[in-house]
């Protein structure tokens, strides 16, 4: 079998797109404006989040409403391990902040990692009682867990200032950082789910029982893919704070769950090429639908604008993504350079590890 | 209906002994309350190390329930289950497959979005000694990354070994039902079992087919160094490939022994037609017993 030598290729053709990437992102701060490069590193960032959540939803199985909750975990560890002490005693108005937190300072990186571990760690808190259940009840019981976060957030004002949020945050996020995280996520998630690992983790979202009688701890596996969604969703969050430059606890409410789940349906469930293509098509879309919002004049027909249309153009999209194409535009497929270089003698549809293409 | 077993069902109850050989399931004095609804009783079965050995009774005797206890899907009200001396009771499933039994399913329970090698990989999982996180970081970990190579290499040659490696790219679900039924058993054998427990492996297969199946299980045993315990209805397969049966009746054990005096056992023809219907002759019992 040729198997080594497809991958060979796989990895040098990985380069091409890589280097395409490369070359956009040093084109593009210098001839895009503001509001372009804004959605672009959206995109990054809503790719994070997508596949972290495609990981605990579509690969594991587990129906999971709580990301908005983990990701304002990770905005706001970050958000106040890079805030200089004097930003924070200026934006303390309501009460004073907690002073072991006041001159807590670390460098961008650090804090990003301690964002990604926190909320990882909150993560694996709830799991233990909440993975205990199935269907719809996790996706209650994690909604519920994610209210209980934002509303914590909101009443702890030594800690995080409370309703009125965190300002003033160093826009440490740029193209470089946002895609570089991307990548690094990208290239991680695949590994893991082209290995055996992957292999189980879909085994105990197929069938549960079978998956026990194969020897495996079921709930040790969908509390480490939890887990590891969770950490996902606190590196987005950090990121997105450190992008907007402002977080409060409204960021974090159920619509952008929401908009996290169309990003893994849209792209199909348990592909990771499918959360990336998603991002790309839920955020420019997003964004792009804006017009629609704009008073329109088409000859004598005037049309006010409409605060929230584009929100329901796009439940008719989604909807018509469900009636017509259930599976999502991937399904539970994959990337591959195969589709374009059919290798010859190799057995049809050999498991390879594809989606590291973008 | 004459009783020439010499065997009182009674005292097969108390005893439960199979051969002289070693014991290597021991089942003993099981008994299995839903409520209060009995579904095993007092059930006591010793599998001799390396026999195939069978399970019969006729619908809802408890012969799944007794899988399902053996295998820690059901915890026993009473008694235990010991498995090469280690006692099992109590233990959750994937432990009890760690400790080396593996299983098949009545209703075949692939992973069906995964390709034929997957689902034998997945098997192969319990036995991996790689982690995870090891896989991410290929160059820290070499040793993770040829094991996984090693695996994809061993399940490819177990796949051979059913006849499947042609199909190992399909989708599982994709299969032929036969074909479905090997690939059960594939990824049992992956496990690297020494108890092999099959619940219907007959099921659904036309009489060419139940007749392959014969010299397979009997292949399985010696190929892969197992003792298998089955559960079939098929009284062919069962007669042919048995060396000792347990039969089962509403959670209680009435007969055992070889197959030439389990076929002869009224209480046996007794349970699987009826007290009132003359003696049949026992191939035809097989053919009732079939669902």
């Amino acid at each position: 079998m040729n198997g080594t030598g497809t991958r060979a290729r796989s990895g040098l053709l990985n380069l091409l797109p890589l280097a395409a990437l490369v070359c956009f992102l040093w084109w593009a701060p210098a001839n895009l404006d503001g509001y372009k490069l804004r959605v672009i590193n959206l995109i990054a960032i809503n790719a994070i989040l997508g596949l972290s959540l495609n990981l605990i939803y579509g690969m594991a199985g587990m129906f999971s409403l709580g990301h908005a909750g983990f990701m304002a975990i990770g905005a706001y560890v970050s958000a106040l391990l890079i805030l200089t002490p004097e930003q924070k005693v200026t934006m303390w108005i309501l009460e004073p902040i907690a002073p072991w937190l006041l001159n807590l300072h670390t460098p961008f990186i650090v804090s990003l990692v301690l964002a990604g571990l926190a909320a990882a760690f909150v993560g694996w808190l709830i799991a233990l009682p909440v993975l205990r259940l199935g269907g719809d009840y996790l996706g209650i019981a994690t909604l519920g867990f994610a209210e209980i976060i934002r509303i914590l957030i909101v009443n702890l004002t030594p800690l995080t200032n409370g309703s009125l949020g965190l300002k003033g945050i160093p826009a440490h996020t740029d193209l470089w950082m946002s895609y570089g995280c991307f990548l690094v996520i990208l290239v991680f998630v695949a590994r893991l789910m082209g290995g055996n690992f992957g292999n189980v983790l879909r085994a105990v979202r197929d069938d549960e029982v079978a998956a026990r009688t194969m020897g495996i701890d079921t709930f040790r596996v969908r509390t480490l893919a939890f887990t590891l969604g969770c950490f996902g969703a606190g590196i987005g969050g950090a990121l997105m704070g450190n992008l907007i430059t402002t977080i409060d606890p409204k960021m974090f409410m159920i619509t952008q769950t929401y908009n996290l789940l169309m990003i893994v349906v849209v792209g199909g469930l348990g592909s990771i090429t499918g959360s990336v293509i998603g991002s790309v098509l839920v955020t420019t879309m997003l964004e792009w639908l804006r017009f629609v919002e704009n008073p329109i004049t088409l000859g004598s027909l005037h049309i006010p604008g409409i605060p929230g249309m584009r929100m329901v153009l796009f439940s008719v999209l989604l909807i018509a993504i469900i009636i017509f194409r259930r599976e999502g535009i991937m399904g539970t497929r994959e990337f591959s350079w195969n589709w374009f270089f059919p290798p010859k003698n190799a057995p049809r549809a050999l498991p390879d590890e594809g989606g590291r293409g973008r | 209906m004459t009783l020439e077993t010499g065997l009182e069902p009674e005292s097969g109850l108390e005893s439960g002994s199979g051969s002289g050989k070693n014991a290597i399931l021991e089942i003993e004095d099981v008994t299995l309350r839903f409520g209060g609804l009995v579904a095993v009783s007092g059930l006591s079965v010793r599998v001799p190390e390396g026999a195939i050995t069978g399970l019969i009774g006729p619908n809802g005797a408890g012969k799944t329930t007794v899988f399902n206890v053996v295998t820690g899907f059901y915890r026993p009200t009473q008694g235990s289950v010991s498995f090469r001396g280690r006692t099992l009771t109590g233990l959750p499933p994937h432990k009890v497959c760690e400790a080396g039994l593996a299983r098949t399913f009545q209703n075949i329970r692939l992973f069906h979005n995964e390709t034929v090698l997957e689902n034998v990989m997945i098997g192969a999982h319990v036995r991996q000694r790689g982690k995870w996180w090891q896989t991410l970081v290929p160059f820290a970990f070499p040793g993770a990354l040829r094991e996984e190579e090693e695996i994809r290499a061993s399940s490819m040659e177990l796949l051979s070994r059913l006849g499947l490696a042609a199909q190992a790219g399909a989708v599982s679900s994709s299969l032929p039902y036969g074909a479905q039924r090997r690939l059960e058993i594939a990824r049992a054998l992956a496990t690297r079992p020494k108890f092999l427990l099959l619940d219907e492996p007959a099921a659904g297969m036309n009489p060419q087919e139940s007749a392959e199946l014969l010299g397979f299980i009997r292949r399985l045993r010696d190929d892969f160094d197992l003792t298998i315990l089955l559960i079939e209805h098929d009284m062919k397969v069962v007669m042919g490939v048995c060396e000792h049966i347990w039969v089962l009746d509403r959670g209680m054990l009435i007969a055992e022994g070889p197959p030439a005096e389990i076929r002869l056992n009224p209480r046996v023809v007794e349970a699987y037609l009826g007290k009132d219907v003359p003696a049949a002759p026992p191939e035809h019992a097989g053919a009732w017993g079939i669902e």
